[in-house]
């Protein structure tokens, strides 16, 4: 906040200061003059004139308008002047002053401004040196951890080198304890053979059972000999456990996969429904795939209807297949459901925009098909182009092409170039061809003046000789004569301006002028020869070429079309 | 539910008949038969000295008695109540003797697994297994007691021998690959057996009946492995409780791991949580609505006055853990205890290390279904043979019993402060036996309300 409070100051300060230069420098002349009449000598009675004279510049230098004005020899003060003069100065002292106050307050807001900005400083200051003692002390921490870090790592290492160390010294122990325990054991039993022996030396103390009477089985039967038969018997027997327990856990599997089977069905004929229910959808939906995707159903049909036979049927085969077709099931379902899901979030937003979702798929529709014929004018476009290329470079790739058709337009260029030439030369022919022509044309004129003026007094001299009215009757006559011409003289080359002014020629106009004038002299006077219409006719050509030259090559091609084209508007113009 | 009265009993020897009509006990040295209905004394015997065990045989009609310490066995019938059958092992000792399936034949276990002598009550014929494994149980018979495998050892080298019960003909005989084997199991259906390690490494192996290796789990290694192995009454699953406090469910399809059941110290997701909690029986139940009492148990007992009860607490609940010593061996962490629920839907655990609770898992749906947290450490707990029901008892006064429904403690009303730290279930009847220190009595469930 101190910052743009200060930025505010600054510039509003800036701003006096753009606008005071003058006033100060009015106000120290003011004060100056002042301290002058304090003093007391700045006017004497001997010196007014020069005091006026020196007022009068000080004031002209402030920009007031003089006082005394030296209105011949007399050297009087303007009163007016002088009370409006004073008068400005009066303003200008108090505007001083007022500005001065001002300053002064800026003075001192900008002063305590400083001040606080100098107390901001040196906190900042304070707060600067804190925080670089405290950099320093967290280095100096971070240093202290990296260490301890280190010290730690090395202990780590040092630790897992213990671990290891003591996992050896377990599995040595382990294995000298193991070895140890058998050797114990071995001992134990030969300790334990020793003692049965000893026991049965013994016969000191018999191992007796003392029955009152042996009593029956607990089965009723009579114990058997041992023979082979009843080995063969107990193997059996204990198959026949085995087999019972397998015949069972095989049976309750097999009740568990019936189960799981008609599940499957079950689910299989739910899918099954679902999906054919949602093909004719899909066919309306992407009538592009649809014919591969119906052939695809038509072949996991299939499948299904093949494993729906088999299913009863424990082959491989048959599982593999039902399994492979559950599984594409499934994974049309799931897609169809994430479908859904998505047509449901659609609709969702659309109902949230408020639109109808049927316009905005047929607008997606037309949007693609827009976009669809755009991409196909461009592919035809660019077919265009291509074969335009092939067409005006020989069949060879782009980059020769480009080559041979750079070469192509420097071709043109010297040819063009040489056309101009002759052309530049021709054109000369027919200005010097002008030029006496016109030289011709003004002697004819003098001669047909001079003939005329024949013809006149050839005249004169009749009419007097035939009658005494000839005088007054030959006059206006002749005025018409003259009149005509002129205006006949004045009328062609407004003509040819403006229709030089029309075809934009940068030719002077001068030379047209002078061609035009002297080809409807020729005209008027029939004097022009049949081949030499053409003239200006190549003269506009040529002015058409020379304009356009620095142009493209086949822009150039036009405009040569579109000057020949234009060339007998020219003429027309030219004739009119 | 009602309680009988107490009788005396000595070394927790009680146990009621396979056909569930009589209740044999053992005082001192004296045997007693009772009636299991009237509770009256049918027979009375006498031993030559203290009896250290007692068994019936399969048919009910046979006890036998050991004295281990006399290296005798003594046989009673119960039809011939003047028959008599005295065994004595002489000066090779006996450490564990016990019926064949068929009850005419008893193992004899010798000193130092010397040799199981195995006499016939048929024909005083004697015959001798050598090389009996020393372990946790080495020798299982078949859940219809057809076969019998019996753990070897021979030159550093497990074994395990299968015999047919009938006439103790081998069937098998063949190595197991285990390090030291600690235990075997058949499955119920007898065509399994399971065979685990020791400790020492995670190993259970599956064996067919006629020795073959079906297959072989091992969850993790290098430290302590199997602690309690438990097949479900359906043969189907096969829980390996281990130290590392999971218990792992094998299926008996491809013999792999279909679930694991972990017991966190903080309970976060299960149905309920029922804590025991200690209060005066004067605010019993009327002031904490949180407290879930199942009312026709509370109706059906309401004599007795419960004054304890389970509370439900809300999740998370913390389980108290006591953290084993390190340097004794057999520590006391990991899961000991595994038991199936007759209809195999619960499977109720413990683990050491929380000995105060016991968990029920829901085997239809893999998950935890409840934690009963008591105040003190869980002595025992058994599943009702008939239905989903689980009793424990805890080693004080009262007895605690978990259904589906809910929870409920029960005291156990007698004079003197009668300690239960132990329980039985009868087979068929709707009772149960509790075993005090030196006392034990009946309790019997409402009938009534289960046939509801």
């Amino acid at each position: 906040m101190p910052e743009s409070s200060l930025v505010k100051d600054g510039r509003s300060s800036s701003v006096e200061y753009g606008a005071s230069p003058l006033r100060q420098f009015s106000q120290s002349s003011l004060l100056l003059h002042r301290n002058s009449y304090m003093l007391g000598t700045f006017c004497t009675e001997h010196n007014v004139q020069q005091c006026l004279s020196h007022i009068n510049q000080e004031i002209s230098s402030l920009g007031l308008p003089p006082v005394w004005t030296e209105s011949g020899n007399s050297s009087e003060l303007n009163i007016v002047a002088v009370l409006n003069c004073m008068y400005d100065l009066i303003q200008l002292h108090r505007r001083g002053l007022r500005t001065l106050e001002s300053m002064e307050v800026e003075q001192l807001k900008s002063s305590s401004n400083i001040d606080h900005l100098q107390l901001t400083i040196t906190r900042l200051k304070e707060q600067l040196e804190l925080s670089k003692r405290e950099n320093t002390g967290l280095l100096e921490r971070e240093r202290q951890l990296q260490l301890k870090a280190k010290s730690l790592q090395s202990c780590l290492k040092n630790e897992k080198e213990e671990v290891q160390k003591l996992q050896n010294i377990i599995a040595s122990r382990a294995s000298q304890y193991n070895h140890e325990m058998k050797r114990k054991e071995r001992e134990f039993n030969k300790l334990k053979e020793r003692l049965n022996q000893l026991l049965v030396d013994k016969k000191e103390k018999k191992q007796a059972i003392d029955v009152l009477n042996n009593i029956g089985r607990a089965d009723g039967k009579r114990s058997l000999w041992k023979t082979e038969k009843t080995e063969a018997k107990h193997e059996g027997e204990m198959y026949k456990t085995l087999l019972s327990d397998y015949d069972a856990r095989q049976r309750e599997l097999v009740l568990e996969n019936a189960e799981l089977r008609k599940v499957l069905q079950q689910m299989k004929k739910d899918m099954v429904s679902i999906l054919s229910s949602r093909k004719p959808a899909v066919k309306s939906d992407k009538p592009e795939h649809s014919g591969v995707q119906a052939r695809s159903e038509e072949e996991e049909e299939e499948v299904f209807d093949s494993s729906k036979e088999s299913v009863e049927l424990y082959c491989v085969h048959a599982r593999e297949k039902l399994t492979n077709s559950i599984r594409l099931q499934w994974r049309r379902l799931k897609s169809h459901v994430e479908r859904l899901d998505s047509q449901a979030s659609l609709v969702q937003m659309v109902e949230s925009k408020d639109t109808d979702a049927v316009p905005q798929e047929t607008q997606e529709e037309e949007m693609d098909r827009l976009k669809l014929e755009i991409q196909q004018c461009k592919d035809f476009i660019q077919t265009q182009q291509q074969l335009l290329q092939q067409q005006l470079s020989s069949p060879c790739d782009e980059e020769t092409a480009s080559l041979l058709s750079n070469c192509y337009m420097l071709q043109e260029k010297e040819r063009l170039g040489e056309e101009w030439k002759t052309l530049e030369e021709q054109r000369k022919i027919f200005e010097r061809e002008r030029k006496n022509f016109t030289e011709a044309a003004i002697r004819l004129s003098h001669e047909r003046k001079a003939f005329e003026e024949d013809r006149a007094t050839w005249l004169k001299h009749q009419f007097l000789n035939l009658s005494p009215f000839a005088d007054s009757k030959k006059t206006p006559l002749l005025k018409s004569k003259s009149a005509f011409l002129i205006s006949a003289e004045t009328e062609a080359p407004e003509k040819l301006i403006k229709c030089h002014s029309d075809t934009a020629s940068p030719t002077p106009r001068c030379v047209p002028l002078a061609s035009a004038s002297t080809a409807d002299l020729y005209r008027t006077l029939c004097l022009i020869p049949e081949n030499s219409s053409v003239q200006p006719k190549t003269n506009g050509e040529h002015v058409e070429e020379s304009s356009m030259f620095c142009g493209d090559v086949f822009v150039q091609h036009q405009q040569w079309e579109h000057s020949e084209d234009h060339t007998p508007s020219q003429e027309k113009n030219s004739s009119i | 539910m009602n309680f009988s009265e107490v009788f005396k009993q000595s070394n927790q020897l009680c146990k009621v008949s396979p056909d569930g009509k009589y209740l044999a006990t053992c005082v001192q040295y004296r045997l007693v038969v009772r009636d299991v209905s009237t509770l009256q004394i049918m027979h009375l015997y006498t031993c030559l000295d203290q009896i250290s065990h007692m068994e019936w045989s399969s048919d009910s009609l046979f006890i036998l008695c050991a004295m281990y310490k006399r290296g005798l066995v003594q046989v009673w019938s119960l039809e011939q109540p003047d028959w008599h059958c005295k065994i004595d092992e002489g000066s090779i000792g006996l450490v564990s003797s016990r019926w064949s399936p068929d009850g005419r034949h008893i193992l004899n276990t010798t000193e130092f697994h010397l040799r199981i002598t195995v006499w016939s009550l048929c024909t005083k014929a004697v015959s001798y297994i050598k090389y009996p494994k020393a372990c946790q149980k080495g020798i299982d018979f078949s859940r219809d007691g057809s076969y019998m495998a019996l753990a070897e050892r021979r030159d550093c080298k497990d074994f395990v021998s299968i015999f047919v019960c009938d006439d103790w003909h081998l069937l098998r005989h063949f190595e197991t690959e285990t390090q030291d084997l600690a235990g075997l199991e058949w499955s119920p259906n007898g065509c399994v057996l399971a065979v685990w390690d020791s400790c020492l490494e995670y190993k259970v192996l599956l064996y067919s009946l006629d020795g073959r290796l079906l297959s072989t789990y091992s969850a993790y290694e290098w430290s302590l492995g199997v602690k309690s192995v438990s097949w479900s009454p359906s043969s189907q699953f096969l829980a390996i409780g281990s130290y590392d406090e999971k218990v792992r469910i094998i299926n008996h399809i491809t013999w792999k791991k279909i679930a694991q059941f972990e017991h966190p110290a903080t309970v976060e997701s299960t149905k309920t949580v029922y804590k025991e909690v200690e209060r005066r029986p004067a605010v019993a139940h009327s002031s904490t609505p949180r407290v879930n009492v199942l009312t026709n148990f509370v109706s059906l007992i309401n004599s007795l006055l419960l004054p304890h009860l389970d509370e439900i607490c809300s999740l998370p609940v913390q389980i108290p853990v006591v953290k084993p010593d390190p340097d004794r061996a057999n520590p006391k962490i990991g899961v000991s205890v595994l038991a199936f629920s007759s209809d195999n839907h619960y499977l109720a655990t413990k683990n050491d290390n929380m000995a105060s609770a016991v968990w029920v898992w829901n085997m239809q749906k893999m998950s935890l279904e409840a934690v009963l947290e008591q105040t003190s450490a869980v002595r025992c707990f058994q599943w009702d043979p008939r239905h989903p029901r689980l009793a424990l008892c805890t080693g004080n006064t009262k007895l605690y019993l978990w259904s589906p429904g809910g929870c409920v403690a029960v005291q156990v009303p007698t004079e003197g402060g009668f300690q239960v730290h132990s329980l039985n279930w009868h087979c068929s009847d709707n009772s149960l036996i509790l075993l005090g220190k030196e006392q034990l009595c009946l309790c019997y469930m409402e009938t009534d309300e289960e046939d509801k």
